[in-house]
Parts: structure tokens; sequence; C-alpha cells
């Protein structure tokens, strides 16, 4: 488990980022924080692997206070991808990429080889194991950073914005691997501003605005709610705003995702089938 | 102030130049930044000092180090106080550079504009740098691990990502602005003009006159070291 107590960070030019967070994320969690651009996210990304240590309060990883351990150590347990797959990219192919955490981490040869195989597999990653990951587009690049951080099988993986740069197939695919994920028992954070993937994922959502907690709560509470959503710069998504101006028909003001609309709808016109001679 | 601590390997003209350069650091509001570049610069005098130490005295070491501690001084003071952006707006303005850079690059304005270009990347790169030791930190590099070999093939994994990134960023850079019509006409004027005001004309008197003077000591008498 995850726990942030009274967490409040202020980075040294004097920006209070984060003012006083409590958190708890544990296994078969699946969480997603939104925010406006500056609210804290990343740095409550940072603290939860020990890169950042609070200014007050503290963090614990499996009880383990983070000022107390090392990053690498923490690394194991808490994968955190970074937004940006430039900044970890540098191996010849996407083989070494992919096993450099697991060597880092100490892992015998053999184990390394069938882990990378086994995430690369997963990831529809292997026709290009021996490719340069230079050499790969936006999307693929940012799978590769997310592999190489998914092949040690962290506890909790941190995704920063993962949807940025994919089309709708891989946003899709990546949804399912995230549900594989959180059903096999581990904990998925991830920081996000698309509302709609949020709205047809379902996570338990958390609104960040300037270093505080506006809000925590399930998508088709949070993302309905007008003031919330305004709040930190989001649009409601499309399902949102459509049943929002449908409420007089009788129907609920909290639907987001697709699936509940179509249920919602579906029995509300063989209703009405019913009615009409 | 280079050009007597160049000149003179003498402890009391470094204790001399030094005291100037002090409360300077105090009038330009730079000496909490100051002591900064100094607390980085101790290796290198430390370093300074025990070679010197043991090719020459104990008092060449001590005048070296100093010099060293003046021409960090002399550097800081300079480029803390002057913005990159003036110091490009004043290049452009010098006949001799804009002469070197029509016969070089082709354009009056392409070597200061490179100059402040490179000069601004610099804290943009510094961003960078930190996000990709986060980056490989978070997967379990440790920087300080390992004999002295080992250290230094641990940057590895940050110098290759930071490198793409600086090429990548001066290709885009170029792209926008060919897309922006660089580098213009002939006679492109500036929003900004460069005057020099009468403490300009002291500050450069003053200089000139601390040169000549530091030149003719040099070739009339031999300063002692202590």
């Amino acid at each position: 488990m995850i726990t942030l107590e009274h967490v409040s960070f202020r980075y040294p030019s004097g920006l209070l980022a984060l003012n006083n967070i409590d958190l708890n994320i544990q296994g078969g969690d699946f969480v997603a924080i939104m925010g406006e651009n500056g609210a804290g996210k990343t740095t409550l990304a940072k603290q939860m692997n020990g890169l950042l240590k609070p200014s007050q309060g503290r963090v614990l990883v499996d009880d383990q206070d983070t000022k107390k351990v090392s990053v690498a150590q923490l690394a194991r347990k808490v994968g955190l991808v970074f937004q940006n797959p430039d900044h970890l990219l540098f191996s010849e192919t996407v083989k070494d990429e992919v096993a450099f955490g697991l060597k880092n981490f100490g892992y015998q040869p053999e184990v390394v080889e069938k882990q990378v195989e086994r995430t690369l597999e997963a990831l529809g990653l292997t026709e290009y194991k021996d490719t340069s990951p230079f050499l790969l587009s936006g999307g693929e690049r940012k799978r590769v950073a997310l592999a190489s951080i998914l092949a040690s099988e962290p506890d909790y993986l941190i995704l920063d914005e993962p949807t940025i740069g994919q089309d709708y197939l891989q946003k899709e695919r990546l949804r399912n691997f995230i549900l594989q994920l959180y059903s096999q028992g581990k904990a998925v954070v991830m920081i996000t501003h698309d509302v709609e993937f949020v709205a047809e994922s379902n996570p338990k959502v958390i609104l960040l605005s300037k270093g505080e907690i506006v809000a925590t709560g399930s998508a088709d509470s949070v993302l309905s709610k007008d003031e919330l959503v305004t709040r930190v710069s989001l649009v409601k998504p499309q399902m949102s705003r459509l049943f929002g101006t449908l409420s007089r028909y009788g129907l609920p003001r909290d639907v987001v995702d697709v699936h509940r609309a179509r249920m919602l709808l579906e029995e509300k016109l063989s209703e009405a089938k019913a009615t009409v001679p | 102030m280079l050009t007597p601590a160049l000149l003179f390997a003498s402890v009391w003209v470094m204790i001399i130049l030094l005291a100037f350069q002090i409360p300077l650091l105090f009038m330009g509001r730079v000496a909490r930044r100051w002591a900064l570049s100094l607390r980085a610069g101790i290796f290198l005098s430390a370093l300074i000092f025990v070679v010197n130490y043991f090719t020459g005295s104990i008092f060449s070491a001590i005048a070296l180090t100093l010099r060293f501690l003046v021409l960090l001084t002399a550097f800081s003071l300079f480029f803390m106080t002057t913005s990159p952006d003036d110091l490009g707006l004043a290049l452009d303005r010098i006949g001799a550079v804009r002469w070197l850079s029509r016969k070089w690059l082709g354009y009056p304005n392409a070597l200061s504009f490179t100059f402040t270009t490179a000069v601004r990347l610099v804290p943009t790169l510094a961003v960078d740098a930190q996000t990709v030791v986060d980056a490989q930190r978070s997967r379990g590099l440790e920087l300080d691990k390992g004999n002295l070999f080992r250290r230094i093939r641990n940057y590895i994994p940050i110098l290759i990502p930071l490198l793409l990134i600086a090429i990548r960023r001066s290709l885009e850079l170029a792209e926008a602005l060919e897309s922006r019509g660089f580098p213009g006409k002939e006679g492109r004027t500036s929003l900004f003009q460069l005057k020099l005001k009468a403490s300009d004309y002291a500050v450069i008197s003053v200089s000139a006159v601390a040169i000549l003077l530091s030149i003719w000591v040099f070739l009339h008498y031999k300063v002692p070291v202590f």
C-alpha cells in the first residue's frame, strides 16, 4: 500500500506544489489523477517513488518511509512511466531498452530474457525487438517506455499521460492492459487530461487543483459535475454533456460512459415503444 | 580585472582585486548566486591548490588559487548582471561581429543570433537533464554506484537521451526559424535600442586605465609572489 500522510511539498524556488495531501493506494486500485496544468500531478507521482521527498508529512510504500530508502529500491515496487519517452530511451535495440531496468535490479540473465520477451509480447512489440527505439514512431516509443517499466512487474504502476500520441486502437489496448493489471491485484495510477479515456475506463478519480485534492470519487460522480470539471480546466465527457440536457426525460445526469448510456437509452426507448400503439 | 589577474601571479594583487570585486557583487545583487558558483568551484580550486603546491611553493599555490577565484568572480559578475538578450543585442551592434558573420555565415546577424540561442538553450537543457536523471533513477539506475569506471558508464543513459533531445530541438528550431522567414532582410531593426550612458563610459574608462596601468607595471617592475 502507498500511503501519503499530510504530504506538503515546496520546490526550492518557493512554489508550494502540494498542500496537505492524504491518499491511499492499494493493490487492485485503479486511480486517475486529473487536474489543470501545474496542479501538481507529476509532483505527486514523483512523491510515490521517492524521487521527491515531502517537505512535510510522510509517504509510506509498504510501510517503508520514502525518506529512508533509495529510489532504486523503491523502483522495484513502484514503476513510474514518464510522459515523454525521449527522456529515457537510450539503448541500441528495443530488447536492451526493456532489459535495462531488470539488469539494474540484479536479475539473472535467463530471468531478464524471459521477462523481456513476455513484456514485448504483451505490448505487441515483439516484431521490433531488434530495432533501434529511435526508429520507431512516437506512439511505439511510448509503448517501449511502458514496457521498460512493466518488465520488472512493479506492484504499483504510475503512468504519466499514457494516452498522449496514441490512436484509438492503441488507447483501447492500453485500457485492456490496465484492466488486466489491476484485476491481477496490482495498483494502477494514471495521470491524465483525457476525460473520454477516464470516462470509459471508470477508475476512481482524484481531482487536483493548485496542489490540493478538490474531489475524490467514481468517474461518473466527479466528471458529471460542472463546477468541479471547470475548476480544473477540463470539459465534461461527451456522454455527460448529452445526459445533462436529457434529464427532463427522467434520465440521470451522472452518465459519463457509452456503455451505461446505451443501457439507459435502450430501456427508455423500449418503454416508449411499448406505450405507442 | 582579467588583465592584472592574468599578468601577475601575486597573492597581494589577487587580494586587492577580490576586494574590488566583492562590493560589486553586492551592488549587482548577485552575491548569493555567486556563492553558489563558488561552491561549485571548490573542487577545482582545491585541485589547483594541490597541483601548484607540489610543483611550486605554498605562496604560488595560494596566488593561483586566488587567481582562479578572481576569474570565477569576474565571469560571474559579468554573466549574472548582463542578460543574454542584451548581450546578443550588443554583439549585433559590433561592426566586426557583423562583418565576420556575413563573411562566414552569409548574414550579418547570424552570429549574434547563434550566441543568444545557445545561451538561452542552457536553462531548458538543465530542466531536461533533471527529467532524464529522474526517469533513469525510476528504472533503478544508481549514478553513484561502483568504481570510477563504472560511475562514468552510469552516465551513458543520461547523456544519450539528453544529446538526442538537444539535436532534435535544434532541428525543430531551425524549421521554426525558416518558416518564419529567418534571416529576413538587411537592415533589421530592434525593438530595444542599446545606448551608452555616462556610467557606461565611466566603466569603460576605468577598465581601460586599469588595463594600461597593469601592463605598464608589468613591463617596468617585477611583482613578487608574496
